[in-house]
């Protein structure tokens, strides 16, 4: 007989949409935004296509308009904003604080509703006549272009109210739900990511909320807010727009931070290397994300003094930023490392995110930005971040808790090929796109001057190898659900409270009341217990 | 409080949630909550509220020009009504903790007849308004010097609707309290939706406490 869990406790499609288990919920959220990934990298690889001659070669300009806006507003919106947070963070925040379910279950539930129909307001779009103006809908374009912009940022908006819904039940949870002796500093560090991710979710969501529906306003009534006949300033919408979606980047990144610190000590069975520093850089970089908009409008008109403040401003991110990488390098210091597919992503993040953090140095610079600005360096460097930080982790750590969530583990070998070739392809794709950007390449054109053809070439290409790595990624974990090999309950010998219980957990989580005596990482304190 | 047991009217007993291990616990968290989402709030209206001030430093005068269309009594009416029903809003809650039902109900129906109150002003308002076409943007058609007019109106409308929006979601939830606080699921050991409805009720008449003065005072 199979052991009772979360996933066989209760069965039939009605158990699953109307489940208010946090692991369901996760479950159902991860479908959906592996769903939304591939949506995305579809489009990515169809407009690098247009991108390997010059002129026109598969699609017209405006399709190409339309291709480049969907494939970053399905990534950002539908992808990486949720990422996780919603999946991950759904199905461990509680598992890992000791507790039985978030805070408020149902509004959880409703929250993946939301998403839901967010998502068929984005799709919607897609067919009614696919927005153009890129995912940062910047007026006056967007209130005067003939397609679906309305659908596509009625979509963003209510996918935002999931996110902000979720943020809530994060900091409801973490405050109110920890296990007896977990105190603040005893909690894991994903749980530190998702609390600060969680602040900026709740603190600037609203925002764009707001600044959507008054672009809403604009197209349906002209209420002239943004628009510069009727007395209105288009530039307005720049910074209500990035007074979200800058700390929005650091809702993308923090939650991978979170889950580089589990993946660093589990697999070099050590205590973290300053455990506080990360934490608090987790809460200073969520504090600093909400000074640093301005730093997109450098050519925009702003003023030279508030220019220079917000460059200034933008290079304090780099510091608790640095005090992540150095802690996390310290910490495999001595460690006994042990190569596993998870680890593998957790090195990748570290080199690209470092290329990614350092190219932001040079944005940030006053003099530097002026001839970057609007070039494929932007492109390249945010995709470092994005692409190469937050999926990379994100990967990680659905190898790392794979085991976990579903009780069988996959082809380490296969996940290794996947791995390399996702950061071989990776890099084919985007560091030509540096090199693209310094010579002048600007971006979101889908024409060039023929110089630029062996670079743009050789980046497409790169997009076959990272669609490769990604598919057979794909077949090896669809694999391991249908036949893989039944996984133990600690596979990596981690020592936080998701390791403590059965693969996968039953529907309370913990068959006994938890209570917790030790730090998350102190192996030598459970070497002594004999654990 | 043993004396008043006597008196206590009957109750549905409330049942702490499986995941919480005290009805203390899920209340605290519960409230928690509704701050953090009362906090998200502030800042939803806040994005309104600095589009407010930029076009004020840019037509000063457009806007003392404007608010004179807008009649400071109507407002200062609506003004009274919600801050009295928030005033209504504490007893319900008050009498609740105190076990005194009947009471309770009373005080909610007048927060929702207030509420009404409000939202039947707002009506004549706006009617005015559109009456003397002082609208947003293509459709203003009402007197005025100032090229601009249209602009505060685009902006009275979008704060003072999306108040309204949330008045009338607060009487929707004001209703629903009414109904659970009659089938009796109210008492001292359970009163968390009354006490998260009234911080909600509260946050909507502190935010049109701004809003009195910034349109129709800015003169």
């Amino acid at each position: 007989m199979t052991e009772l869990n979360y996933l066989n406790a209760k069965k039939g499609l009605m158990s699953w949409l109307f489940t208010l288990d946090h692991k369901r919920i996760g479950v159902m959220y991860l479908i959906f935004i592996c769903i939304a990934f591939s949506l995305g990298g579809l489009f990515a690889v169809l407009l690098r296509l247009e991108l390997i001659a010059p002129g026109q070669t598969f699609f017209t300009a405006k399709q190409y308009n339309q291709l480049f806006t969907l494939h970053g507003a399905v990534m950002t919106f539908l992808f990486i904003i949720p990422s996780i947070p919603a999946s991950l963070g759904n199905f461990f925040l509680p598992v890992m604080l000791g507790a039985k379910d978030v805070a408020f279950p149902k509004l959880n539930l409703a929250s993946l509703y939301i998403y839901v129909l967010g998502a068929c307001f984005c799709l919607y779009s897609m067919i009614a006549g696919a927005a153009d103006t890129g995912w940062t809908f910047y007026t006056p374009y967007s209130s005067t272009t003939d397609t679906s912009v309305i659908s596509m940022t009625m979509g963003a908006f209510i996918l935002g109210f999931s996110s902000i819904l979720t943020g809530v039940n994060f900091i409801a949870t973490v405050h109110m739900m920890r296990a007896k002796g977990m105190g603040w500093f005893r909690m894991p560090l994903f749980i530190w990511s998702l609390y600060a991710t969680a602040i900026i979710q709740v603190l600037a969501t609203p925002v764009l909320g707001i600044t959507l529906l008054l672009l809403f306003l604009e197209k349906v009534i002209k209420i002239g807010i943004f628009d510069p006949v009727l007395g209105g300033d288009p530039v307005l919408f720049q910074h209500f727009f990035w007074f979200y979606s800058h700390p929005a980047v650091y809702i993308m990144i923090l939650p991978a931070m979170g889950i580089m610190s589990e993946l660093v000590t589990t697999f070099c069975k050590k205590n973290i290397f300053g455990y506080k520093p990360i934490a608090f850089s987790s809460i200073a970089i969520a504090i600093i994300s909400f000074l640093v908009w301005g730093h997109h409008m450098f050519v925009s008109g702003q003023s030279d003094y508030a220019a220079s403040i917000f460059s200034f401003l933008t290079f304090l991110v780099a510091i608790p930023s640095g005090v992540k990488v150095f802690n996390w390098l310290s910490t495999m210091y001595k460690g006994s490392i042990d190569l596993k597919s998870p680890f593998l992503y957790f090195l990748s993040f570290m080199f690209l995110f470092c290329i990614g953090g350092f190219t932001g140095i040079y944005l940030a610079t006053l003099s530097v930005d002026v001839h970057l600005h609007d070039t494929y360096f932007v492109v390249a460097h945010f995709h470092y971040v994005m692409m190469g930080g937050t999926v990379m982790a994100f990967f990680g750590g659905l190898h790392y808790w794979w085991p976990k969530m579903f009780g069988r583990m996959y082809n380490e070998a296969a996940a290794r090929i996947a791995c390399l070739l996702v950061f071989v392809g990776f890099n084919m794709v985007f560091f030509t796109q540096f090199i693209l950007g310094a010579k002048g390449m600007p971006r979101r054109y889908y024409d060039y001057l023929d110089q630029f053809q062996p670079l743009h070439a050789f980046s497409t290409v790169g997009t076959w190898v990272l669609g490769a790595g990604f598919m057979v990624m794909g077949v090896y974990l669809i694999k391991s659900l249908i036949n893989g090999e039944k996984a133990s309950a600690n596979p990596w010998g981690g020592i936080t409270l998701e390791w403590q219980t059965s693969s996968p957990p039953i529907t309370e989580n913990f068959a006994h009341h938890v209570e917790v005596t030790h730090d998350p990482y102190d192996y030598e304190a459970v070497q002594r217990k004999g654990v | 409080m043993a004396s008043s047991v006597s008196k206590t009217e009957p109750h549905i007993e409330h049942h702490v949630a499986h995941h919480f291990d005290t009805s203390e616990q899920e209340f605290n968290a519960a409230k928690l909550g509704m701050w953090v989402f009362l906090v998200q709030e502030v800042l939803f209206f806040g994005g309104l509220f600095v589009a407010y001030a930029f076009f004020k430093s840019l037509y000063p005068e457009m806007f003392i020009e404007a608010h004179k269309q807008l009649s400071w009594k109507m407002g200062a009416l609506n003004t009274c009504f919600l801050i009295f029903s928030s005033f209504t809003m504490v007893m319900g809650v008050r009498e609740a903790q105190l076990n005194r039902r009947r009471s309770s109900i009373r005080y909610l129906m007048a927060t929702f007849c207030l509420a009404t109150a409000f939202m039947v002003v707002k009506y004549f308002e706006y009617s005015a308004k559109i009456h003397h076409g002082y609208l947003p943007a293509e459709w203003f058609f009402g007197e005025g010097t100032n090229q601009t007019l249209p602009i505060f109106f685009g902006l009275y409308f979008a704060l003072t609707g999306l108040h309204g929006l949330h008045v009338l979601v607060g009487m929707g939830l004001i209703a629903w309290l009414i109904y659970r606080s009659m089938k009796g699921e109210f008492y001292e050991e359970f009163y968390t939706p009354l006490e998260m409805v009234g911080l909600y009720w509260h946050l909507v008449d502190l935010i049109w406490i701004f809003l009195f003065p910034l349109l129709y005072l800015v003169g």
